[in-house]
């Protein structure tokens, strides 16, 4: 592909945007050239989509230039950053489940003929899927495909477009390890044929891996801009946190205790009807922690609800502290000493037009002394909020700012405190530190695992293999609904195992193969 | 520096000063709009708005009127704000209040006792009951079976309506009415008390009480807690263990009693009997009263207090300025169309682009 055109691909200078007096980009500089991967580096709100939507037109820069070929360029609406050869892969899909692959391809595209020329397109298509490895069938529904080849859509929807430019945001949240190797190839090829690719993460050794340069930003500035050859993760750690951090995770060793939770046999539909989980059984231990690995939308959501009460199970026991459950709501289950960190935590967790003090009492507000007769005792909420805050670090102008201005990490705090607060029997914490800072991430894994020292039992689901296996007593890997295997020592099961799990093959099958060879 | 042209964008945060401004900035635009079409009508805008102030606020009597047309607004718009804090849209306050009424009547027919106080529980009592029921219905269907409840409501205002209609042209008509569809006047011990001299009534007393009671229920209440979160998030209440089928049906029940309650105190306060069409739209009205006062309970008794000197105001202009009807309804269409447009301008901010000299770039 011949890119014509002098200067950098693209060049952002000076680039400033504030919200209501927070300053979310100041005089940011950033460059990619042709045939460069730069990745940029922060934690949550140092600014990085705020640069990128800059970028893409959906927010107007307070000051600034932004040049493409060295023309400069001002782009009022996103299309007008779309005709400049800009593409962003959106982290969560921004395609239309009910629409087929190549329907989708075309939409939103305006110089097209009312009767599509749909042979054409699909030809296209499959030049661009041949070339790039992003193999996905187009006449298949996008509702049919699993995450991972949504992602690739997307990314083909962009080249489609004749994107010269990718931004792709966080793509490998939702990938399995074998996923994002595929990813990265296409990456590099993409790179080869002279496309500029931003690359957003947070994680340090995908960044190392995959990018040319790399741009750090904390609390909306511009700490550096490095060659990644010339950089180590402490480094790049200490830049993207401004204080040197501690990656070691200290973890005793397990002491299990008796069972807290068991599930025997349990059957879950999903949201459409269809089984999500299918005959699935486990036992949770006082004092471990179960960590649950496995692609997104493989049951796990699905059967965190059914632990908690939120969603009944079609079929099975659940027992608490050897005692078979009989009402399935969640009430019953938090007077079992249930707790539940959900994935979702403005949608499931917490409300966020509400403040921190209605927030903080969401699971004990029908209690003594918080509930007093018909009322409740705002003066004890307030003592009890700020014990949590005090407590979790939240940090918080006042206890009655809405939950909605609460950074991820802050909220995530808010949300330990709560469901920590009284002593937990069981605790569920699905991605508890996904989207959260180096310093929110380590703060959240210390309290899971004192929590452990405690004696609670503990189901962690995670996408980050690191941290399941750092974090995780026992490890299990869930496909389709059933476990293909639970391993007791995580830290010796092989990255490649795991894939292949996660992918849909037994445990069992595995070590087999392994044996024979 | 040149302008280019304007862009709008979201706003993160609207400041305090602009949730006062905006309405009363739509109120003033409305009142221009509408002055030009007065002056299309050959009226001069200024004389009719003057006589729509003065009818309707410039002395003791039309004070009384607007407090009057008030209470049935309040009322149903206190029913109707409650069932909107849950996300629930109980559109069918009309029906809730022909209903009522028709209970009222009832009541009066059969169970007549000459005690007032004896009449006012039973017919406070029925009315409630019957509003409520009948808002139940559409409660547990959505609850249970996820029937959209917009509809529901909707439909049985009709045919609440039309029962109202079947019983005042037929079975209770009034042989002495000459024909009118309506009962025979309320006896004595049937009627509310009214304040001396005027119109006003017993409905203002509850109306007042119950937008109290409303403010304390959300503020201190558990049950109010409950309803705010359940409105708010409904995953994040049943994540709480919170009953969402129970509360929709208790607050559906509720928000059709109180609307119950004013078609009550509208025929037995106010008119005296039961007749066709006796309520002026006031359910329907009632949700724009809500949305006005966003769902605050002593916003309500403002708002519809202001609602109500707009429709006695527009009664003068029917009778003094010999203005049809539909002009009424245009000014006050047009006052809830920019002050609900309004708020646009609370979540989006325009911003006026401007051409600046490009700076060089350093390499």
């Amino acid at each position: 592909m011949a890119f014509r055109g002098s200067g950098p691909l693209v060049r952002m200078d000076g680039i400033t945007k504030t919200f209501s007096g927070h300053p979310a980009n100041s005089s940011i500089h950033f460059e990619v050239n042709n045939g460069e991967v730069h990745s940029l580096l922060g934690e949550n709100g140092a600014g990085k989509t705020t640069l990128m939507n800059i970028l893409c037109g959906i927010y107007l820069p307070d000051a600034g230039n932004i040049w493409i070929k060295g023309e400069r360029k001002e782009f009022r609406s996103p299309r007008d950053s779309i005709l400049s050869g800009i593409g962003m892969v959106h982290q969560h899909s921004m395609l239309v489940p009910s629409m087929t692959v190549w329907e989708n391809m075309v939409l939103g595209l305006d110089n097209l003929s009312q009767f599509l020329p749909k042979k054409q397109i699909i030809g296209e298509m499959a030049s661009l899927s041949s070339r790039y490895g992003l193999q996905v069938e187009p006449e298949a529904k996008i509702w049919q495909l699993s995450i991972g080849e949504q992602q690739r859509v997307s990314i083909l929807k962009v080249l489609f477009r004749k994107a010269e430019l990718l931004i792709l945001d966080e793509p490998t949240a939702v990938l399995t390890p074998q996923e994002s190797e595929n990813l990265f190839k296409t990456v590099f090829q993409m790179k080869n044929e002279g496309h500029g690719i931003v690359f957003i993460s947070h994680k340090l050794n995908e960044v190392l891996a995959l990018s040319d340069r790399i741009t750090i930003l904390r609390k909306g500035h511009k700490v550096g801009t490095v060659n990644t050859g010339e950089t180590t993760r402490e480094a790049l750690a200490e830049m993207m946190v401004g204080k040197r951090v501690s990656f070691t995770i200290l973890k005793g060793p397990a002491n299990p205790g008796e069972i807290a939770m068991e599930l025997k046999d349990i059957f879950v539909n999903n949201d459409r009807g269809l089984p999500a989980v299918k005959g699935l059984s486990l036992q949770l231990r006082r004092g471990e922690i179960l960590g649950i690995a496995g692609i997104a939308g493989n049951g796990q959501h699905e059967l965190c609800e059914t632990m908690v009460g939120l969603r009944k199970s079609e079929k099975g026991n659940i027992l608490i502290n050897g005692k078979t459950l009989k009402r399935f709501n969640p009430k019953n289950f938090i007077a079992h000493g249930v707790r539940y960190i959900p994935a979702d935590r403005k949608g499931t967790g917490l409300v966020p037009n509400m403040n921190i003090q209605e927030n903080a009492i969401l699971k004990n507000y029908w209690q003594e002394p918080v509930s007093r007769g018909i009322t409740i005792n705002w003066r004890i909420v307030l003592d009890f909020a700020l014990s949590i805050v005090r407590k979790f670090n939240v940090d918080t102008p006042s206890l009655n700012t809405p939950v909605r201005n609460l950074s991820g990490g802050n909220l995530q705090k808010l949300m330990l405190g709560r469901e920590l607060s009284g002593k937990p029997t069981v605790l569920i914490a699905v991605h508890p530190t996904w989207g959260l800072d180096v310093a929110a991430t380590k703060f959240v894994r210390d309290t899971i695992l004192q929590e452990r020292e405690k004696g609670a039992a503990i189901l962690l689901v995670s996408e980050d293999l690191d941290e399941l296996i750092a974090l995780s007593d026992r490890l299990a890997v869930i496909h389709k609904g059933l476990f293909m295997g639970i391993t007791d020592e995580p830290e010796r099961i092989s990255r490649e195992n795991l894939g292949l799990m996660m992918a849909g093959i037994a445990l069992e099958e595995i070590q087999g193969n392994e044996v024979r060879q | 520096m040149t302008i280019k042209g304007l862009t709008v964008q979201k706003r993160k945060d609207a400041p305090a000063w602009l949730e006062v401004f905006i309405p009363v900035a739509g109120f003033i635009l409305a009142l221009l709009t509408g002055a030009i079409f007065l002056a299309f009508l050959g009226v001069s805008p200024f004389e009719a708005y003057r006589e729509m102030l003065i009818s309707s606020l410039g002395d003791s009597y039309g004070i009384s009127e607007t407090i009057v047309k008030a209470i049935p607004l309040a009322m149903a718009g206190l029913g109707v704000m409650l069932s909107f804090k849950m996300l629930i849209w109980n559109i069918g306050a009309e029906g809730q209040i022909f209903i009522g009424s028709l209970a009222t009547a009832a009541v009066v027919r059969y169970f007549y006792v000459d005690n007032s106080m004896i009449m006012f529980v039973l017919m406070f009592l029925a009315a409630a009951m019957a509003g409520g029921a009948w808002a139940s219905v559409a409660g547990y269907l959505r609850a249970r079976w996820r029937v959209n409840e917009i509809i529901t409501t909707l439909m049985m205002n009709y045919v609440a309506i039309h029962l109202v209609d079947y019983f005042v042209y037929g079975p209770w008509r009034d042989p002495g009415s000459l024909g009118f569809p309506m009962t025979a006047p309320f006896p004595d011990a049937a009627r509310l008390f009214q304040f001396s001299g005027t119109r006003v009534h017993l409905g203002i007393v509850i109306a007042v009480i119950l937008s109290l009671l409303f403010y304390w229920i959300f503020k201190y209440t558990r049950w109010g807690y409950e309803i705010r979160v359940i409105g708010e998030n409904p995953k994040a209440a049943d994540f709480a263990g919170m009953n969402y089928l129970k509360n929709v049906v208790l607050v559906m029940f509720l928000s059709g009693a109180i609307a119950g309650i004013a078609g009550m105190t509208e025929i037995a306060g106010l008119q005296g009997r039961l007749q066709h069409g006796f309520s002026a739209g006031y359910g329907y009205t009632a949700i724009i009263v809500a949305w006005l006062a966003r769902l605050h309970p002593i916003a309500v008794l403002l708002v519809s207090f202001l609602m109500g000197a707009l429709l006695v105001g527009g009664d003068a202009l029917q009778i003094v300025m010999r203005l049809p009807l539909s002009t009424t309804l245009v000014i006050q269409g047009l006052i809830l169309f920019f002050v609900l447009g309004g708020e646009f301008f609370r979540r989006y901010t325009i911003k006026i682009i401007t051409e600046k000299e490009p700076e060089k770039w350093r390499s």
